[in-house]
């Protein structure tokens, strides 16, 4: 009982992340087929851009509220440029190459994006500013504070908006369309390159988002922290059904309660034999089961459609 | 009929190569406006793929083609679809999972503005125009004749409910030319029926429509004129009666050295 809550409460604050995350996976591979290796890499972007400017900022002595603000807006802005750039330059060109060619020129810009941010920002762990008052609250036996309550209310109001936008109004029905048929979408007046340059856009900004939650509740920023970010955040998509939003959350918050849960009771449970530091085991244990048992993930259903 | 002095479509030796392949090869042709125009011809005669070229779908390696007074080579079909082309398909290809409503609500998408601002702030003029185009796509539901509650998936309508709502999304395009590649295929002659009265009314509204067919009864009943393609190359062209009675046309149907 002690740790169950606790654990629990991780496991959402963690699967909120990667539920952000991994919807700008599912967006892309919902109107692509593609899957964007380099995503995780525009998370690190935007932690290390935020870091940058709330360095400056807090040195210019503005207020912590207010540079989080800014540092989050600029990071957004920084990593929707970014994503607009990945797909005119990386994808664009091989829109009607096979499937193959994008998923390599993905794993390239992925390199590329480390290796220009390690160059960049250094090799070294950098330590990421407290900028809320981080106070904790007793809940129950477990603990909570002030930036995880914030990563969760965030996130869901984050999905709650991207789903109203997708199913609400005429940017996100001409997602829709092109999702589903991409020549009748663009013999009905939709414009496919501008459509797939926006999709882009957002699950970039998405991306800006969950990188600053992470640097925010772990206080450190990485060039490499993208990599295994990604990876786990692609698998939640996988596990919910990729090209599917509700699955990507749902894969989202179930990974990271899998992660979390497992890694708090892995101890008991093989008698000392492995520690929390198996954690990544499960995120990948569970891909492996979703892709034997059910192919398609939790909530998909479409992939037998695409042609 | 103004068609010569006036046409709303003009194609201009248009070709189109697949390799070796003359899909299409010189064909010219002139569309008047508020004509019913068939274009017949047999399998592989290259009818889709003239829908494909005027539409933007396919580019032409010869010649070129004037819409509305425009010229065109080389076009996306967006911006073909925002001059006044509309079309549907010979293989229905409908958004099966999006509601019937939304489907058409696609189709106005040419005809209204607000963007990413728009989506993301929901400001008034934004969710003014959501209602607007809702509005417009509840009649044009109506209009061909679809008795289903809106929220229904394209994918669970009956086959020729399905053909109309195609029909009915690209009327939300607000096109001045229906380009329908046929309509009736599949259907039985009560659906046929009703479908020729659909596009006699949409005539009357104004809308040019170019019509593929393959059912002789309903090109003869319902076209101003018609033109025959046999292996990319126009063979006749004149009213109904007439190229009915066309050697040419008759040895491309049924063989023989009559040419």
């Amino acid at each position: 009982m002690d740790i169950l809550l606790q654990q629990i409460i991780n496991g959402l604050v963690q699967g909120s992340v990667y539920a952000l995350v991994a919807l700008g996976y599912t967006m892309v591979y919902g109107i692509l087929g593609l899957i964007n290796f380099a995503h995780g890499e525009v998370v690190m972007v935007g932690a290390m851009v935020a870091l940058a400017v709330s360095g400056m900022l807090l040195a210019a002595g503005l207020p912590p509220l207010l540079v989080l603000l800014l540092a989050l807006l600029v990071a957004m802005a920084v990593c929707m440029a970014l994503g607009y750039a990945i797909e005119r330059i990386a994808y664009r060109p091989l829109r009607n190459a096979p499937r193959l060619a994008p998923l390599i020129t993905a794993i390239g810009v992925s390199i590329v994006l480390q290796n220009l941010a390690m160059i960049f920002w250094g090799r070294e762990y950098h330590a990421f500013p407290q900028l809320l008052p981080g106070a904790s609250h007793g809940f129950g036996g477990a603990i909570i504070n002030d930036v995880q309550i914030i990563i969760i209310a965030v996130a869901l109001l984050m999905m709650a908006g991207l789903l109203v936008l997708v199913h609400r109004t005429r940017l996100g029905r001409a997602m829709r369309a092109v999702a589903e048929n991409p020549s009748a979408a663009a013999l009905m007046g939709v414009d496919i390159n501008t459509v797939i340059s926006v999709t882009f856009m957002i699950g970039s900004a998405l991306a800006a988002v969950a990188g600053l939650m992470v640097s925010a509740n772990y206080g450190i920023v990485h060039y490499y922290m993208g990599f295994l970010l990604g990876l786990k955040a692609f698998t939640a998509a996988v596990l919910g059904g990729i090209g599917n939003l509700r699955g990507a959350m749902l894969g989202g918050v179930l990974l990271g309660l899998i992660e979390s849960l497992g890694a708090g009771y892995i101890g008991d449970l093989s008698g000392g034999f492995f520690g929390s530091n198996y954690q990544d085991v499960f995120a990948f244990f569970a891909l492996i089961a979703v892709l034997v048992f059910r192919p398609s993930g939790l909530l998909g259903e479409r992939v037998a459609e695409r042609a | 009929m103004t068609t010569a002095n006036n046409p709303l479509l003009e194609l201009a030796g248009v070709g189109k190569r697949f390799g070796g392949l003359a899909a299409l090869s010189a064909v010219s042709l002139h569309i008047g406006r508020g004509e019913i125009y068939g274009l017949i011809g047999p399998n592989g005669a290259g009818k889709t793929t003239l829908f494909n070229v005027v539409t933007g779908l396919y580019q032409l390696d010869e010649g070129n083609f004037t819409f509305d007074g425009v010229a065109y080579s080389r076009c996306k079909p967006h911006v073909l679809a925002e001059a006044g082309i509309a079309r549907t398909f010979q293989n229905i290809r409908l958004f099966a999972n999006m509601t019937a409503l939304e489907n058409i609500m696609v189709g106005c998408h040419v005809r209204t503005r607000s963007g990413i601002w728009g989506a993301l702030t929901r400001n008034a003029a934004a969710r003014a125009e959501e209602r607007a185009i809702a509005q417009r796509a509840r009649e044009l539901l109506r209009y061909v004749g679809i008795d289903r509650p809106h929220e229904t998936l394209a994918k669970h309508l009956s086959y020729g409910e399905q053909r109309r709502l195609e029909i009915a999304r690209a009327l939300a395009t607000e096109p001045k030319l229906l380009a329908l590649d046929e309509p009736a295929a599949g259907m039985n002659a009560t659906e046929t029926g009703s479908l020729k009265t659909l596009l006699q009314t949409i005539r009357a509204s104004g809308i040019t429509v170019l019509l593929i067919e393959h059912d002789v009864k309903l090109i003869m009943g319902l076209c101003d004129r018609v033109t025959v393609l046999d292996y990319g190359r126009k063979i006749a062209e004149g009213v109904p009666e007439q190229v009915r009675r066309d050697p040419a046309v008759i040895a491309a149907y049924l063989g023989g050295e009559a040419a």
